[in-house]
C-alpha cells in the first residue's frame, strides 16, 4: 500500500511501527495531561483542525466554519490556557483515554508520510461519560531524525457534537 | 395544564429582580414555554442565503417540529411541515441539498419544491378531484416571513406581522444586514452541540457581559500574548431594552472585529485591507454609523431564543430544550457575502479564537451553565436567582441586567398570561423602561 519511493529513498522509509509509537505516545502524553510534552511531537508550524460534522471530507478551514482550526500560534496558546486554572470547563481536569487503531501509512515520499488511523476518545467529567468518534489523518515530517505532526485531522464520525457541549480536551 | 402554574415565577421590587429557580428544573414549566412561548413567538429557522437556487432546502427542528424550507421554482422560500399528508413519513431525510422533488419513500408520492403534490403512484385508486383542496400537499407552516434575510416561522397563525414583533430589534438587525454591498449569508459549517443546563440559561449568558473578566480570563490572556498587549479599548457600553423582549448590549471591546477593526494578530498584509472597508462604510453608511459598525460589539437577543452576537465575528443561534436540563443548540457564522479570501480566513479565525464548542471562551460558557443547573439541585432551600444588578441606574451599562430582566418580564408575561393587548406593541412604541413591574 505504501506508495513507490523515489530511486535510492527505500533506506529512509518510515515504518508503521514507528508512526505507532508515535501515536501511541501522543495518546499517553493526552491522557496524563504532559501538554508542553505532547506540544513538543508537533512542528514549529503545525496545523491542528477538527472540521464540523456537516462539512464534506475536504473542508477548507479558511473557507468553511469548523470547530478547531489551530495554526502553531494557535496550538501553543491552547495549551497555555489548558494548563491554568482559569480553563474553567478543564479545572477539575477531565480524566481521558485516547485510543488509536487501524494505523496505516498512506503515502511516503521520503519528506512527509500521511498515516491514517482511527479513534475513540473517552472523556470523563462532572458524571458524564463523552465518547468522540472518528478518524485521524495526519501528516508526518522528519525532522532531526525524528518523526514531527506537521497536520493532525480530526473528523468525527458524530452526526453533531452531541451529546457533548464542547471539545474542551485536545483529541 | 392550568392556566397558571402554582407558583411565583418572578419577585419584583423596585431595587430587587429574582428569578426563581424552579423555572430552570420543572418539567412543567418546560411544557409551559412549548405552549405558551415557542407556540405563540416568531422563531428563527435559518437564512436566506441557504437558499441560493430553486430547489435549495434544508431539513431542521424548531420548536420540535421538523420542518423542510424550500426554494421554489419561482424563487420563493416556503416552510413546510415535513411529513407525508398520507401516511406520515418525512418526506426529506437529508439535512440540506437541492432537489427537484421530494419522494415519500414509503409509498412514493412525489412532492414539488413548492409542497404540492404532483404523482400518486396508483393514482387511480383515488377519487378525481382527491387534492382538489390542497389534502395531498405537504402542510405549509401557518406563518412564515422573512426579515434583513433572517427568516421565521411561527405555529400561531394569528400571531403579528414579524416587523412589529421584532419591535426595537429591527435597527440592529438592519445594521449586521449592511456590512457588505453583496449582502450578508451564513458560512458552510455549522456548529451543532449541546448544554446539560436549561436553555434560559443561554439567553441569559448569550447577553451577559457581567461574566466576560471571570469567565474568559484565559482569552484575555490570549489577546494580550497574541497581540502584544490588550488593546487599550476598555470593555464599556450600555444595554437597551428593545421592547417585546429583545434587548442588546452595545459596547467597545479590546479584540480585532475583521469587519474593521485591526488589532496585530490580523499581521501588516490586512491592515490596508481593514482601512479600506471602513473606508468604504464610511462613504456608504458616514463617520458616525461606519464607526459603530466597526468599533461597537452588539450581542443581540431576539425573544425567544435568538442570538446574533456580532462581536469578534458575528454568530447566529438558536437553541431548544430537550428537557430542563439539557439543550440542544445550532450556531453558523455570518459573513459578507463578498469578502475577500484574507478577510475570511480572519474573520474564521476570529470566530474560533473565542466562539463554538472548540473555542478559547464557549467551552468555559458551557462548564459555568451546566455548573448554575447542578446549583439548582439545591433550588428547594435557595429558591432565587438575582438579576437586579443596575437596576437602580438611568442607564445600564452593558455589564448590569437590564437585558435578562427585558427577557425575563416578557417570558413571565407568556407564562402567566398576562400580555397586554394587543399581543405585541408596535415598532414605535416606546421600549419598556426597567421599572415597568412584570
Amino acid at each position: 500500500m505504501n506508495a513507490v519511493l523515489p530511486e535510492g529513498r527505500a533506506a529512509a522509509a518510515t515504518t508503521r511501527a514507528e508512526v505507532e509509537d508515535l501515536l501511541f505516545t501522543e495518546a499517553e502524553l493526552l491522557d496524563t495531561w504532559q501538554l508542553n510534552e505532547w506540544l513538543a511531537l508537533y512542528t514549529e508550524d503545525c496545523t491542528y483542525l477538527v472540521p464540523s460534522t456537516d462539512l464534506p471530507k475536504d473542508a477548507n478551514p479558511d473557507r468553511s466554519l469548523f470547530y478547531i482550526a489551530d495554526d502553531a500560534t494557535r496550538l501553543k496558546e491552547r495549551v497555555v490556557r489548558l494548563m491554568k486554572k482559569t480553563a474553567h470547563s478543564e479545572w477539575p481536569r477531565s480524566r481521558t483515554r485516547h485510543l488509536v487503531a487501524n494505523v496505516r501509512i498512506l503515502a511516503d515520499d521520503g519528506d512527509e508520510v500521511v498515516a491514517g488511523a482511527a479513534f475513540i476518545t473517552a472523556r470523563m467529567k462532572n458524571g458524564s461519560n463523552d465518547q468522540f468518534i472518528g478518524s485521524l489523518r495526519y501528516r508526518l515530517r522528519r525532522i532531526d531524525g525524528e518523526l514531527r505532526i506537521a497536520e493532525k485531522r480530526i473528523t468525527l464520525d458524530l452526526e453533531n457534537l452531541r451529546p457533548h457541549g464542547r471539545i474542551s480536551i485536545l483529541l | 395544564m392550568s392556566d397558571k402554574l402554582d407558583i411565583k415565577l418572578i419577585d419584583r421590587g423596585d431595587e430587587h429582580f429574582r428569578v426563581s429557580r424552579e423555572a430552570f428544573v420543572r418539567e412543567d414549566v418546560m411544557d409551559a414555554e412549548y405552549a405558551r412561548i415557542f407556540d405563540k413567538c416568531w422563531l428563527y429557522v435559518g437564512h436566506e442565503s441557504e437558499f441560493k437556487k430553486p430547489g435549495d432546502f434544508v431539513a431542521r427542528t424548531v420548536a420540535r417540529r421538523n420542518l423542510l424550507v424550500t426554494k421554489n421554482n419561482e424563487g420563493e422560500i416556503g416552510a413546510f411541515f415535513n411529513t407525508c399528508p398520507h401516511r406520515g413519513a418525512t418526506v426529506c431525510r437529508e439535512p440540506r441539498g437541492n432537489a427537484k422533488n421530494f419522494q415519500c419513500f414509503y409509498h412514493g408520492w412525489v412532492f414539488g419544491c413548492d409542497g404540492k403534490l404532483k404523482s400518486q403512484p396508483g393514482k387511480e385508486s383515488y377519487c378525481e378531484d382527491f387534492n382538489a383542496e390542497g389534502r395531498g400537499n405537504l402542510m405549509p407552516v401557518p406563518r412564515f416571513a422573512i426579515y434583513a434575510g433572517f427568516c421565521f416561522v411561527s405555529y400561531d397563525a394569528d400571531i403579528v406581522p414579524l416587523e412589529d414583533y421584532l419591535a426595537g430589534a429591527r435597527e440592529y438587525l438592519d445594521l449586521v444586514s449592511k456590512y457588505s454591498e453583496a449582502g450578508m449569508g451564513v458560512n458552510e459549517g455549522m456548529q451543532e452541540y449541546a448544554i446539560r443546563a436549561n436553555w434560559k440559561l443561554l439567553v441569559e449568558n448569550s447577553i451577559d457581559g457581567y461574566h466576560a473578566v471571570s469567565t474568559h480570563a484565559t482569552y484575555l490572556d490570549y489577546l494580550k500574548n497574541t497581540n502584544g498587549s490588550l488593546s487599550s479599548t476598555k470593555l464599556e457600553g450600555i444595554s437597551r431594552d428593545l421592547g417585546n423582549g429583545h434587548a442588546v448590549l452595545e459596547y467597545a471591546a479590546p479584540w480585532g472585529r475583521p469587519i474593521a477593526s485591526w488589532v496585530p494578530l490580523f499581521g501588516e498584509d490586512g491592515k490596508g485591507e481593514i482601512e479600506a472597508i471602513h473606508a468604504r462604510l464610511v462613504e456608504l453608511h458616514g463617520q458616525e454609523m461606519a464607526d459603530r459598525m466597526a468599533f461597537k460589539n452588539r450581542n443581540i437577543l431576539i425573544f425567544p431564543n435568538l442570538v446574533i452576537n456580532d462581536i469578534m465575528a458575528i454568530t447566529v443561534r438558536t437553541f431548544y430544550p430537550q428537557s430542563p436540563d439539557y439543550m440542544l443548540i445550532n450556531g453558523w457564522s455570518l459573513a459578507p457575502n463578498e469578502e475577500s479570501e484574507w478577510a475570511r480566513k480572519y474573520r474564521l479565525s476570529n470566530f474560533l479564537e473565542f466562539l463554538g464548542p472548540g473555542g478559547f471562551a464557549t467551552p468555559d460558557d458551557v462548564e459555568a451553565l451546566e455548573s448554575c443547573q447542578n446549583g439548582f439541585k439545591n433550588h428547594r432551600q435557595v429558591p432565587w436567582s438575582d438579576i437586579s444588578k443596575g437596576m437602580s441606574k438611568d442607564v445600564p451599562s452593558y455589564d448590569d441586567e437590564l437585558q435578562m430582566r427585558a427577557f425575563w418580564s416578557r417570558w413571565n408575561q407568556h407564562i402567566n398570561g398576562l400580555l397586554p393587548e394587543p399581543a405585541t406593541r408596535g415598532a414605535d412604541a416606546a421600549p419598556a423602561t426597567d421599572r415597568v413591574v412584570a
